[in-house]
């Protein structure tokens, strides 16, 4: 391996990953919005706007980023709608991950006892009040392994970019591979890049979910 | 004579299959405590779920302070501010401080200052024997001592009238007198209650009229005294006789073992 080779394209990998993770968070957290916005619909049943949110969800979860970021980019101008690669971009991953979000979030809500439910409303909670301070909480303890699993996954997903023709990592270490052909070097440190940008976010998820634990959410019947 | 908190008409109630309320009739007044035994399955949870909401009921008619307060659901969370209740499972907020899962209604639901609260609660952790634990997580009390705290949850609400359904039937033996105890102070200060319960000793000690309840309908009713000494009527009879032993083992004729030298 040439390392001079690598350390002269350092900076060139640093503004693909800063791409890569601002256009990536910028995707998770409205994926996180429009998540708990679908499972919420759902949970309280609204009608109609429950029934939209099943759908899309179907939709996102069954088509690939792919195919919807070409749906953004190249479909929607044919009708007259125009967005920058940019906001494609995060549109595309609002709209995929918003999806695996809700069914995190669900699975978090579901799995609050109901006798939580009931005890909440025996002493007079409003369902609002209810699910702020008695469901939600408990829900997200059950939920933060799933809904960090979805971080990462859409960071991953951002990969994809490089077909709106941004600079994100996938791009730079593409356009340098076919330009220079040290294919080694490239692939090297894109996967070294994406690492140092997802091995952090993983050991914040062991520590949340470790500190759930200890916080002793559930099982409260044993002792 | 003192007023009525509750009074139930006439209620029937079913899932799917026969009814598991079929016409129940009670009233409670001020300050009474009524104890409501029966069989397992005969209908005494569900009747207590019933009054609070927690169940609809198919007819019949429940008020409070004489507001009719069934087949409500707009405002039902009002209801449920003048109703205590407390289960088996005491279901303690797990992810709240006992002082937390204590202040939470009072504060959130009945908007009362926090601090105000935060005095009432230590003054009835006091009470029960609690106050050392106002800090503690749920999941470190023992049985006891969570139904305790789930007791004081409830009070912390001033309701009209306090519904328990079967409080220490998961705690361990040793852990049910520290309930009942606290149950028979709160009946003491005056407390309205409905009571569900299968410590027929305890039932004795607290009640103020018994009603036994089987297969939907209230079959008997009387004084603690007349209904655990002379129940009026076989069924109750019998069950009564299922919290005894009438076989007793034959020890005739065994001779310890271990002492052959005798």
């Amino acid at each position: 391996m040439d390392g001079s080779f690598i350390l002269a394209h350092v900076p060139d990998y640093l503004s693909g990953a800063w791409v890569t993770l601002r256009f990536g968070l910028y995707g998770v957290i409205c994926a996180m919005v429009l998540g708990l916005l679908c499972c919420l619909l759902r949970y309280f049943r609204i009608p109609v706007l429950q029934r939209i949110a099943g759908g899309y969800i179907e939709l996102a979860r069954n088509t690939p980023l792919l195919v919807q970021l070409f749906f953004l980019y190249a479909g929607l101008p044919r009708v007259g709608i125009r967005f920058s690669a940019e906001a494609c971009a995060v549109i595309g991953l609002t709209f995929l991950g918003g999806a695996y979000m809700a069914e995190a979030f669900r699975s978090g809500l579901e799995s609050v006892d109901r006798a939580q439910v009931e005890a909440g409303e025996c002493i007079g909670l409003t369902r609002g009040q209810n699910i702020r301070y008695v469901i939600f909480p408990q829900a997200l303890a059950t939920a933060a392994p799933a809904l960090f699993a979805n971080v990462i996954f859409l960071i991953k997903e951002t990969s994809v970019f490089s077909v709106l023709a941004m600079m994100d990592l996938m791009n730079v270490a593409d356009t340098l591979r076919t330009s220079g052909g040290r294919t080694v070097e490239v692939l090297f440190m894109l996967v070294v890049a994406y690492l140092l940008i997802l091995l952090p976010v993983s050991a914040l998820a062991t520590l949340v979910e470790r500190r759930l634990r200890y916080a002793g959410f559930g099982n409260q019947h044993s002792v | 004579m003192s007023e009525t908190i509750l009074e139930v008409r006439d209620i029937h109630k079913s899932f799917d299959g026969p009814g598991v309320l079929r016409g129940v009739s009670l009233e409670i007044r001020e300050g009474e405590v009524v104890v409501i035994v029966g069989p397992s399955g005969c209908g005494k949870s569900t009747l207590l779920r019933c009054i609070n909401g927690l169940e609809t009921i198919d007819s019949g008619e429940i008020r409070l302070r004489g507001e009719v307060i069934s087949g409500r659901t707009r405002d039902l969370h009002l209801v449920r501010q003048k109703i205590g209740m407390v289960f088996q499972s005491y279901d303690l907020f797990p992810h709240m401080k006992v002082m937390d899962n204590l202040q939470l209604g009072p504060v959130r639901a009945l908007g009362r200052p926090k601090a105000e609260v935060e005095r009432e609660a230590l003054e009835m952790l006091e009470r029960v024997g609690l106050r050392d634990k106002a800090q503690a997580l749920p999941r470190t009390l023992s049985g006891g001592q969570k139904q305790r705290v789930a007791l004081v949850r409830a009070m912390m609400m001033h309701p009209e009238i306090l519904l328990l359904d079967e409080i220490t039937a998961a705690l361990d033996p040793e852990m049910v007198s520290e309930v009942l105890n606290v149950v028979i102070d709160l009946a003491s200060g005056g407390m309205t209650m409905a009571i569900v319960t299968h410590e027929m000793r305890f039932a004795e000690a607290v009640a103020d009229r018994v009603l036994f309840l089987e297969e939907g309908v209230i079959l008997e009713e009387g004084s603690p005294e007349q209904f655990f000494h002379e129940p009026k009527t076989e069924r109750a009879r019998r069950f009564l006789q299922s919290f005894t032993y009438a076989a007793r083992r034959n020890r005739d004729g065994i001779q310890p073992k271990n002492n052959p030298g005798d």
